[in-house]
């Protein structure tokens, strides 16, 4: 999933300027998963914005509101009917969401209320972890299903580099080498020779450095 | 390794001599006399000089500017190139740039992460990796082409190095990564400096045993400690580093006014030590700003004279 966090009140508070008429605009996909941007968060920001403004003897007018989704036409429609009420939306959802949001009410602002941070896993409660950075060519199969260009901090390809240390990266001992798992996985998989096989060098335009990327399935389209 | 170069260090190699080489960082400023300065202490000790690609990620005059001195003042630089500020277009680039002064000996690093340095901020590019990197110096001078494929005017005639930590985590694949770099076409390895010569004498030997120490001219690379301290700091802070108690003890042991020299001795005795091991081809004595000290290891090593090379 998509995993985003807080962005501190302090930041929501100065984007929000002198608006007076706000929506704070959850998602119930990735963000709920991450306790960043569901319902539950978009009440914790809603109060604390009430508090705020009451304690600035300021008359702010903040309402709630959690879609489905905010990445889909379908459920970012279902606004449609009330924004004209507010002059500012705070979108909790993933930059994705947020960008949405703007292009659809192309004259409201929308202000991002998290910080998008990366595509990874939940290790535990409170702990995501990085997994992919959407390279679009994807060679988990040569890597023993870990992934190097996401979790490498110099996304080696032939790895590790010479900094690694008792399994450890280099950059901070609380991170894991990647190659350590991905020498550790070869080996369970029974396939250490696959190791010295060199790996060719990769193609990054399928990555954001090829630009604005697209998917075009014609076989689904309508 | 047929490519014709004119590098001193290949020529001092296939002779059969042992090679020593040592390096320079460059200054963090414009001035080009540190680098000749520095480069005059050392450089009738040696037999080729590397020059540091902003070591630990802290911005210094670059690499290829520094070797360019040190070409024109009759020497043999080993271009060091890190894959963590340049894209493969301006890795190309450079290597052009250093081939039209004829700098003809490159080492091929993936460079130390940018956290460590001055811009902890900035963006790092890792396009390719330092195996690929090797790959890709290989393939413009062999092929005499770009990546793109085009034909290269006057290919590079570089003499391609690599690094090698003998100490490396994860253990089983110390060897083989050593293998891999022979195999994407390293010719010269330089390795990190050494402290633990039982560790690394079990390193040679499994590379022995894979018959790697024919395959590739091996350069053991030895740091003198200048204190306890210094010990100390490259055991539990420097990553990958394999620094035994006994030669901290021994600094420690040491009244603080002799430590440098203790060090120095230290590193003599390790040359001597290793020059008998069987797939060492040559030492890599890196003085960190400590150049003056070259001279005396080297010739107190039994190095000196450097052997003569037409
Ligand atoms: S220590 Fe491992 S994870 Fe860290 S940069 Fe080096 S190879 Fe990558």
């Amino acid at each position: 999933m998509i995993v985003a966090d807080k962005k501190p009140i302090e930041e929501i508070i100065e984007e929000l300027g002198t608006h007076e008429k706000i929506l704070i605009l959850g998602c119930n996909e990735c963000v709920t998963v991450c306790e960043a941007g569901g319902k539950k968060e978009v009440g914790i920001l809603a109060s604390a914005l009430r508090m705020y403004f009451l304690n600035q003897k300021r008359d702010v007018k903040i309402d709630e509101e959690t879609l489905q989704r905010q990445c889909d036409h379908e459920y970012l429609e279902e606004i449609r009917d009330r924004v004209d009420r507010y002059d500012a939306i705070v979108s909790l959802a993933c930059g994705v969401g947020v960008q949405f949001a703007a292009e659809k009410y192309f004259s409201t602002p929308v202000y991002p209320g998290v910080n998008t941070c990366f595509m990874g896993a939940t290790e535990e409660r409170g702990l995501w972890t990085e997994r992919c950075q959407g390279c679009g060519q994807c060679i988990l199969a040569r890597t023993g299903g870990i992934c190097p260009v996401s979790r490498c901090a110099k996304r080696v390809l032939n790895g590790p580099c010479g900094g690694s240390t008792d399994g450890k990266c280099e950059i901070n001992k609380e991170i894991i080498c990647a190659w350590q798992l991905i020498i550790e996985r070869l080996k369970a998989l029974d396939r250490l020779d696959d190791y010295e096989a060199l790996s060719p060098l990769k193609d990054w335009s399928t990555d954001r450095a090829g630009g604005p990327r697209k998917v075009v399935r014609e076989d689904v389209q309508p | 390794m047929k490519a014709n170069t004119s590098s001193r260090l290949k020529k001092v190699l296939s002779a059969g001599h042992l090679a020593v080489t040592s390096e320079c960082g460059p200054p963090r400023g414009s001035d080009p006399e540190v680098i000749v300065k520095k480069a005059n202490l050392i450089k009738d000790h040696v037999d080729a000089v590397n020059i540091t690609d902003n070591q630990t990620s802290v911005t210094r005059m670059c690499s290829l500017a520094a070797c360019i001195r040190l070409k024109i003042m009759g020497l043999d630089p080993v271009l060091q190139m890190v894959t963590r500020d340049r894209n493969r277009i301006a890795l190309q680039s450079d290597i052009l740039g250093a081939a039209s002064f004829d700098i003809s000996n490159v080492l091929c690093l993936s460079g130390d992460h940018q956290s460590f340095g001055d811009c902890a901020q900035g963006q790092n590019v890792h396009d390719i990796d330092s195996m690929q990197l090797i790959q890709m110096v290989r393939h413009m001078r062999d092929d005499g082409k770009f990546l793109g494929g085009d034909d290269i005017k006057r290919p590079p005639q570089m003499f391609v190095g690599a690094a090698a930590n003998p100490f490396a985590d994860p253990f089983e694949i110390r060897i083989p990564r050593l293998a891999k770099k022979i195999k994407a076409g390293a010719e010269f390895i330089q390795t990190q400096c050494i402290y633990n010569l039982d560790k690394f004498e079990a390193w040679m030997k499994l590379a022995r045993d894979r018959g790697l120490h024919e395959q590739i001219y091996i350069l053991a690379g030895m740091t003198p400690m200048k204190s306890a301290g210094m010990a100390k700091y490259m055991k539990n802070r420097v990553p990958g580093m394999d620094v035994p108690d006994a030669l901290v003890k021994r600094l420690s042991d040491t009244p603080k006014e002799k430590q440098a020299e203790e060090g120095i001795k230290i590193c003599i005795e390790d040359i001597q030590r290793l020059k008998e091991v069987d797939g060492i081809s040559g030492f890599h004595v890196m003085a960190i700003e400590w150049e003056e000290m070259v001279p005396e290891i080297v010739e107190k090593a039994g190095l000196y004279p450097r052997p003569e090379i037409k």
